[in-house]
């Protein structure tokens, strides 16, 4: 039996497919109720109650939206690109979750451990964006259109960000290896992880994330105030179901990311305590709350101040951050923090 | 396996290349074109060489396509009247076409491969050495001044591209960010007692 799974073609396949269920169906179900978290974290800010009708504290609410969502028409506008319009919701959502296939969610708990896992959630998140483009782009309305072009232009800036902090700790660890980089931030507990030596591109890096992934205060392409959804406007029912899926799944992915890259993925706070999953989610679910929180706190930003600070402000910074990390790096400065080689040179 | 993946992704590259010639709707040609460059990045995969892979997906697909899908979309061009010109150009077209063909096949035929290239090909590559790791000491330590030569013509292509489009206008109302967030409501703001009926 063992034989079969490791050897014949047809047995690792459907390993293969077995691992990524393993990781689809929990993160699906989380997500269900990480829209709930996020719409009482909201509602707490305001001092509303929130969802609160369907089951106990309105926690199954999300499955009732869901049923909602897929037993409502899909309307298609007139003039519409309909392939377009159809292939944009499903970008969208393929792109935000073939992402988790290099997430480790623990040590070798990984789809699939491949060298350049950090570029590929790279190149994965530079394609998410056309969702939005071709789905602005396809509705054949004002609103939409303008929504996509904002989308497109902002997500472009702020990649660039994004890359350079990746960078600054690809240089730290002298790995792509998403396992490797959490390794590298192992030892002292919560001292070792990047956030101590890298403490300002967590920042930077979050804000990025806020941008990338359309999440207010850098909500323009979906801005309800002049936009009305942006590049959503035209979209019912399921092909809306799943942008939304898609935007939520890049939220969380990013939560991931913060807490692989800065914040040390599985590896426990305390040198006592076991690592393991649980505080890899309790970290995610942590930097969900705080997205959660500034999405309940910040005022829209307006467009040329988002633009200014991506290109003004975060690009000569981080630029600047890679440099001195790779000197740190070279020289061993600052006891050697910023040099955790795992490879050989 | 591989050779099912190989074949999967060299259909879609030439079927993404052909309709991208061939499609009526300019945005839709830039859509297959992103396929074919999607493609291209997972024969790279194929080949073990996964960071160029990456590479052509970051950049190619990630920002290269991105802003040609944003100036098509923008641009308002009549594109049936541009295609009423076809006939006229078709022969240059078509010579251009053949020429260039001829110029491929001849290179080719005289292309010759060195003994130790063949050999080299199907030695295994190094378990140790990443693929990734190998190109970086390469890049930074054997060809590091070519490497930095590359970087300084893309910087003066750049300077140059911002030379010709830099215009200042006077004629618009321009948003000086550090002004307004150094405004205060004691320097912006003034308070006054309107006594009724009287007005200021």
């Amino acid at each position: 039996m063992a034989d079969f799974f490791t050897n014949t073609g047809l047995g690792i396949a459907l390993v293969i497919v077995g691992q990524i269920l393993l990781v689809l169906v929990p993160l699906l179900v989380a997500l269900a109720f990480l829209m709930y978290m996020d719409r009482k974290v909201w509602a707490a800010v305001q001092m509303r109650r929130g969802p609160n009708v369907v089951g106990v504290f309105g926690v199954l609410q999300s499955f009732a939206d869901f049923l909602k969502y897929i037993v409502k028409e899909v309307v298609f506008p007139a003039g519409a690109d309909k392939v377009v319009f159809l292939l944009a919701p499903m970008i969208s959502l393929v792109m935000a979750f073939i992402a988790w296939a290099v997430i480790p969610f623990n040590d070798g708990w990984v789809v699939a451990d491949i060298n350049v896992a950090i570029l590929y959630i790279f190149a994965i998140s530079s394609l998410e964006v056309y969702g939005v483009i071709m789905g602005g782009w396809a509705s054949n309305s004002k609103y939409p259109f303008l929504g996509s072009l904002r989308s497109a232009a902002q997500m472009i800036s702020y990649e660039v960000s994004i890359g350079l902090i990746i960078i600054g700790v690809i240089i730290s660890t002298g790995s792509m290896n998403l396992t490797d980089i959490v390794h590298a931030q192992d030892g002292a507990g919560l001292l070792s992880w990047y956030w101590l030596p890298h403490f300002p591109m967590v920042f930077l890096f979050f804000i990025s994330a806020l941008a990338e992934t359309n999440r207010p205060p850098f909500d323009l392409p979906e801005a309800e105030s002049e936009l009305v959804a942006g590049y959503q406007v035209e979209y019912s029912a399921t092909p809306f179901l799943l942008f939304m899926i898609g935007e939520l799944t890049a939220v969380v992915l990013m939560c991931a990311l913060v807490s692989l890259l800065f914040f040390g993925g599985w590896l426990s706070p305390i040198p006592g305590l076991p690592d393991g999953i649980l505080w890899m989610v309790l970290k995610m679910v942590f930097f969900f709350f705080i997205f959660a929180m500034v999405k309940a706190i910040t005022p829209r930003y307006r467009y040329d101040q988002l633009m200014r600070l991506g290109w003004k402000v975060f690009l000569p910074f981080s630029l600047v951050w890679v440099v001195f990390v790779s000197f740190a790096a070279k020289f061993g400065w600052f006891w050697g923090v910023f040099t955790r080689w795992t490879t050989g040179v | 396996m591989t050779v099912f993946a190989f074949y999967l992704f060299a259909l879609c590259v030439i079927v993404g290349g052909l309709f991208t010639v061939i499609s009526r709707n300019p945005v839709h040609s830039v859509l297959w074109l992103i396929l074919a460059f999607l493609s291209s990045a997972g024969l790279f995969v194929l080949l073990g060489a996964e960071f160029v892979a990456m590479l052509l997906i970051i950049v190619y697909v990630g920002a290269v396509a991105v802003l040609f899908l944003f100036v098509v979309m923008m641009l308002d061009v009549d594109f049936a009247e541009l295609r009423a010109g076809m006939a006229k150009y078709m022969p240059l077209a078509l010579l251009i076409g053949l020429v260039f063909l001829m110029e491929l096949g001849m290179a080719f035929g005289a292309w010759e491969t060195s003994e130790m290239a063949a050999t080299q090909l199907s030695a295994p590559a190094p378990a140790d050495v990443q693929n990734t790791a190998a190109l970086g000491v390469l890049l930074y330590d054997r060809y590091f001044l070519l490497f930095q030569l590359a970087g300084l013509i893309l910087l003066v292509a750049m300077i140059g591209a911002i030379v010709l489009t830099l215009r200042h206008r006077t004629d618009v109302k321009r948003q000086n960010v550090l002004a307004q967030m150094w405004r205060d409501p004691a320097k912006s703001m003034e308070l006054k007692d309107v006594k009724p009926g009287q007005g200021l």
